[in-house]
């Protein structure tokens, strides 16, 4: 499973990475969005990986942390994830107001020469 | 206490009269002048105090552990200062009320005024040298703001801006040195670093530290070589120039070099420093002085000169010429403020400054005249006035310097020829200015001004008068005591008399007197601007040369080491990000621990299998098919979100899943308004070669980037868990936060703050989205319908008879039923979600969203006017009702006695309803849901109503035609 996990993140990124190299603003959101998939989940990893343990506590159990996986990257995550749409939203609106002003969408808001 | 009232209350008034309407003179004028009387009063009355106890000190604790204090710290010597930058600036005020024209916004003009007084009585009165440094840096703003006052005037904005600049410089280069002298004391502390002389002397950094509090005050001072900025800051008002320029701010520095006096002097390097730069400054000054056909300029460079040989007093290692220093900062305040008075009296009823225009104003205004006269002589140095004193003093510590024959013999030579320098310029002035025939065609009749324009002005020639006639029982006990505590038992003893018998220091002065008036006879007439010997000396253009060279230098270089274009930025921080995470596996490989692994699930693979194509095809795609590369990319994300409720994080799968939703929403509504595929890609154009290499090259790092997370992931997960704090969370969130959600408990109650912060940069992105879009325009190729839709709506038309006449008509009629029934249900679905929160998955960012969804899914299927034709939904106002709830949530436990968001329950058992449990953590995460509705609402809103803005101007084109 941590290979899986690991392969995931890694391909995850690597496409992030590419497409925030290229010219176009449009690939360039899709590629943040990508980034963050990975991000996040390489954050996520941080509390290892716990299958069946959601760090709810059950009575039965008690408050013993062994139960439990790890709830603060999740809680680090959850936060990140809101604020990552909120950017995204953000980086949206200048895109478009940049392709508004400059006529075009490559992400130096002119054509470059070739 | 009332030393803290003296630095308050000019920065109180500073504040009032800001608040002032632009007409209230004469409530502006009354403000100040009672600061400034008050000041002046508190000041006064703490002398015996001052007296008996040697040192006056308040110290309000600030942050310990950085050693900084508030401090205050009166002794003689900041009385004496504290006292003349009170009594001047009562009388400047005075003095300004008739000044200022009443066009003029006087409110800045006194608001900045008293905040200059405050700062520099801060400076004078700190007792802490980084407070010091602070109030010196608020006095070069204060100065910056009162020079440029008259901001219509170009050569009020340069002159302010040179002023700012130098002196800047010389502020920077002092908090360095301050911050060496705390290195080696031990202590900012003032008393700490007198006491510390022996050490600092001694020590290494004895000569850095010596150097930057050099810069910093001989630029404060005007000192030689950055003596240049003081002319240039005479574009400001008269009063600012007779207060800063002349009676306190440029004293500064040389306050600041006689306060440090007992840890800093006493070396070869400060006299050839600070007396090397004195000595240079009070001749060049004085010889600019003679040349100057401007009457400020006159008295400007004449300040530059004097200050000079106040600093050359300060430089030259001798206890009595300190005294004589402190004695002349006194002197020169009094007569050089009143002769500035008088130049602006002249300026004021004549309309010019010019030496050449004006003559014979003695007959039209004897009372300025005599006033001008008594003060000029003071300058020159004529017995029985204050300047002659001091200058005897200077004169005799020439003579008894204790140096080198030829520097002994020197010295007294330059002291008397900037004597004679002295008493051309003042002679000059007063000549060419008020004798000789009355001067024709000046811009107004002069007369004599009202008489409270010269109470001021005759106030300070009076004490000139006093001080030079009667200096023993006048300014001798107030000298005694500020030289005693600068200079403490060492203080030498000197005697104030008027007549010291027939000596060496008499006849220089003498020679000064006469060789003065013979300096002055070629001088007589004489109109051209040319300066001789000294033309090329000028520092302004060198001050220009400079800055535009240290500009086009910091230009190319940024030019060269950056680049403007985005991907060049983005592949640097890329390389350096791979490269510089490889240098800690220099020692060594990366190594694997022994965690027992999870066994692999063939779902899971197959889930990622699905996922990383997802991933792979949204990058391969998204040049040219940006909605396939949305959907793929939208697939990645359910498969994270998957992954997250796999390995036990039920409220990150939620969350993700309603952020994916609506992200997938919001660029489906910016995709309208990217460009239309570029012909040039369509046109089977073959590509250059460098566009293949450069995506190769990306793809390589792409790669490389990908494989180190994978195995840096790999590596830490096999790893075993490190014990961190998340133990505590798990253990401490049913007793103290009391929820069964710990990472829930986690984001309301123990990080609350940090929730606090993030929803706010929510809120705050939001309302940037919004503002940005009430700008935007969209490109004019955009405005057009999409062609999809101008096709439906061709289809839509009604072609012969209608069939489905009578019926009602709209869009995707059934799936709109359908949506509004889930209206409600989605609201309450998003209120269970919340209040769950505590005790099992969910919470008010998940429920925010499930409602912001509801909402946008009204919006899809009804279009925009239908649905705010019915629902008027103001997110703005859920905004801020979030952010109150929050907040309340926070100040409720403020109240209650604990620190801020500590979480507040309350139970109780109701007839009925049974327990109830109520907290303030549900509060603020009713907050964080409001928050998160109005947010995610107003965004999506804001750029979906783009449609309907080009949708109007459409209409009206087409009825037009």
């Amino acid at each position: 499973m941590e290979l899986i996990f690991s392969l995931a993140v890694g391909i995850m990124a690597a496409s992030g990475i590419y497409l925030i190299l290229r010219p176009r603003t449009f690939q360039l959101i899709i590629g943040l969005s990508l980034l963050a998939y990975a991000v996040n989940l390489f954050i996520f990893g941080m509390g290892r990986l716990r299958l069946g343990a959601p760090p709810v506590i059950a009575p039965a159990l008690g408050s013993d942390p062994s139960h439990y996986a790890d709830p603060l990257p999740s809680a680090l995550v959850l936060t990140a994830i809101v604020i990552g749409f909120a950017t995204t939203a953000l980086f949206l609106v200048v895109l478009l107001a940049s392709r508004g002003f400059s006529g075009t969408d490559h992400v130096d808001g002119r054509e470059p020469e070739e | 206490m009332v030393l803290l009232l003296i630095v308050l209350l000019p920065f109180i008034g500073s504040l009032c009269a800001a608040l002032l309407p632009t007409n209230a003179r004469n409530a502006e004028a009354w403000l100040a002048g009672i600061i400034a009387l008050t000041v002046v009063v508190l000041t006064a009355v703490q002398y015996p105090q001052v007296v008996d106890e040697a040192v006056l000190r308040l110290m309000i604790p600030w942050s310990r552990t950085l050693g900084i204090d508030f401090q205050l710290r009166m002794d003689g010597f900041a009385w004496l200062f504290a006292m003349l930058i009170s009594l001047i600036g009562l009388l400047v005020v005075i003095y300004a009320r008739y000044y200022m024209s009443p066009a003029d916004p006087v409110p800045r003009f006194f608001s900045f005024f008293l905040a200059f007084m405050g700062s520099m009585l801060g400076v004078v009165l700190s007792g802490n040298l980084l407070q010091l440094a602070m109030f010196w840096e608020l006095t070069s703003l204060a100065s910056f703001m009162l020079i440029a006052y008259w901001h219509h005037r170009s050569d009020a904005r340069s002159g302010a801006r040179m002023a700012l600049t130098v002196t800047g410089i010389g502020g920077l280069a002092l908090l360095g040195g301050v911050l060496l002298i705390g290195h080696v004391a031990g202590s900012y502390d003032l008393d700490v670093v007198l006491a510390a002389s022996g050490k600092i002397k001694a020590h290494d950094w004895y000569p850095m530290i010596l150097a930057l509090v050099a810069v910093g005050a001989l630029s404060k001072s005007a000192q030689f070589p950055f003596h240049f900025w003081l002319p240039h800051a005479m574009a400001a008002p008269t009063p600012v120039s007779a207060y800063l320029h002349s009676a306190t701010m440029v004293k500064a520095g040389v306050f600041l070099l006689a306060r440090l006096w007992p840890v800093l002097a006493g070396s070869d390097l400060w006299f050839w420093l600070i007396g090397g730069a004195g000595l240079c400054t009070l001749l060049i000054g004085g010889y600019l002085a003679l040349f100057q056909n401007d009457l400020k300029g006159v008295l400007a460079y004449s300040t530059i000169s004097h200050l000079g040989l106040i600093t050359l007093l300060l430089g030259m290692n001798s206890e009595l010429a300190l005294v004589a220093a402190v004695f002349h900062i006194i002197n020169h305040a009094t007569f050089k403020a009143s002769l500035f008075m008088a130049a602006g009296i002249v300026d004021h009823e004549t309309g010019t400054r010019d030496i050449n225009r004006l003559s014979g104003l003695y007959r039209a205004m004897p009372i300025t005249a005599t006033l001008a006269l008594v003060a000029a002589a003071a300058m020159a140095g004529v017995p029985l006035l204050n300047g002659f004193l001091s200058k005897e003093m200077f004169f005799t510590e020439t003579v008894f310097l204790g140096r080198p024959e030829w520097q002994r013999l020197l010295l007294p030579v330059a002291a008397t020829l900037a004597g004679m320098l002295s008493v051309a310029y003042s002679l000059r002035f007063i000549h060419q200015v008020f004798f000789g025939q009355p001067a024709v065609g000046l811009p107004h009749q002069p007369h004599e001004p009202t008489r409270w324009m010269l109470l001021p002005s005759a106030l300070l020639v009076a004490a000139c008068l006093l001080v030079g006639i009667l200096p023993a029982q006048t300014v001798g006990p107030f000298l005694h005591t500020a030289t005693g505590s600068l200079l403490g038992l060492s203080a030498p003893s000197y005697s104030l008399a008027v007549w010291h018998g027939l000596n060496l220091p008499l006849y220089m002065s003498m020679i000064a007197l006469f060789g003065g008036i013979v300096l002055y006879l070629p001088c007589i007439g004489r109109r051209s601007a040319h300066i001789p010997l000294l033309e090329r000396l000028d520092g302004k253009q060198a001050f220009n040369w400079l800055l535009s060279a240290v500009n086009d230098f910091a230009d190319r270089l940024l030019g060269y080491l950056s680049s403007r274009r985005l991907q060049t930025q983005l592949l640097v921080i890329l390389l350096v990000v791979v490269v510089g995470s490889l240098l800690p596996f220099a020692d060594g490989p990366l190594r694997l621990g022994k965690r027992t692994l999870t066994e692999a699930d063939p779902a899971f693979a197959l889930l990622w299998v699905v996922g990383a194509l997802c991933a792979v095809a949204a990058a391969w795609q998204a040049k040219l098919h940006r909605l396939a590369a949305l959907i793929m990319a939208g697939g990645a994300g359910l498969a994270t979100s998957l992954t997250f409720v796999w390995f036990s994080a039920p409220d990150l799968a939620l969350t993700q899943l309603a952020v994916e939703v609506v992200t997938a929403v919001l660029i489906l509504l910016g995709l309208r308004w990217l460009p239309k595929r570029d012909e040039r890609f369509s046109a089977g154009k073959p590509e250059a070669l460098r566009a293949h290499l450069r995506r190769l090259r990306d793809l390589l790092i792409a790669l490389a980037g990908g494989g180190g997370i994978a195995a840096l992931s790999y590596a830490i997960l096999t790893r075993p868990t490190v014990d961190g704090i998340a133990s505590f969370f798990v253990k401490q969130s049913l007793p103290r936060g009391g929820g069964l959600n710990v990472v829930n408990v986690i984001l309301v109650d123990f990080r609350g703050f940090d929730t606090f912060g993030e929803i706010t940069v929510l809120a705050v992105v939001a309302l940037t989205v919004y503002a940005l879009l009430r700008r935007f325009r969209p490109a004019p190729e955009s405005m057009a319908l999409p062609a999809q839709q101008v096709e439906q709506d061709l289809r839509d038309a009604p072609r012969g008879p209608d069939p489905a006449a009578g019926l009602p008509t709209g869009y995707l009629m059934l799936p709109a039923v359908l949506v509004r029934l889930l209206l409600p249900m989605a609201m309450l679905i998003s209120v269970f979600f919340l209040l769950r929160g505590h005790n099992a998955p969910g919470g008010g960012f998940v429920g925010g969203l499930i409602f912001a969804t509801a909402i946008i899914l009204q919006y899809i299927v009804s279009g925009t006017v239908w649905v705010e034709s019915r629902l008027r939904i103001h997110p703005l106002y859920w905004i801020a009702a979030g952010l109150l709830c929050a907040a309340a949530a926070g100040i409720v436990a403020a109240v209650a006695g604990d620190s801020f968001l500590t979480s507040e329950g309350w139970h109780a058992s109701l007839p009925l309803l049974g327990e109830i449990h109520l907290s303030t953590v549900l509060l603020f995460d009713v907050g964080v849901y409001l928050l998160v509705v109005g947010a995610t609402v107003l965004m999506l809103i804001a750029i979906a109503h783009q449609s309907l803005r080009s949708l109007p101007r459409k209409t009206e084109t087409e009825g037009a035609s």
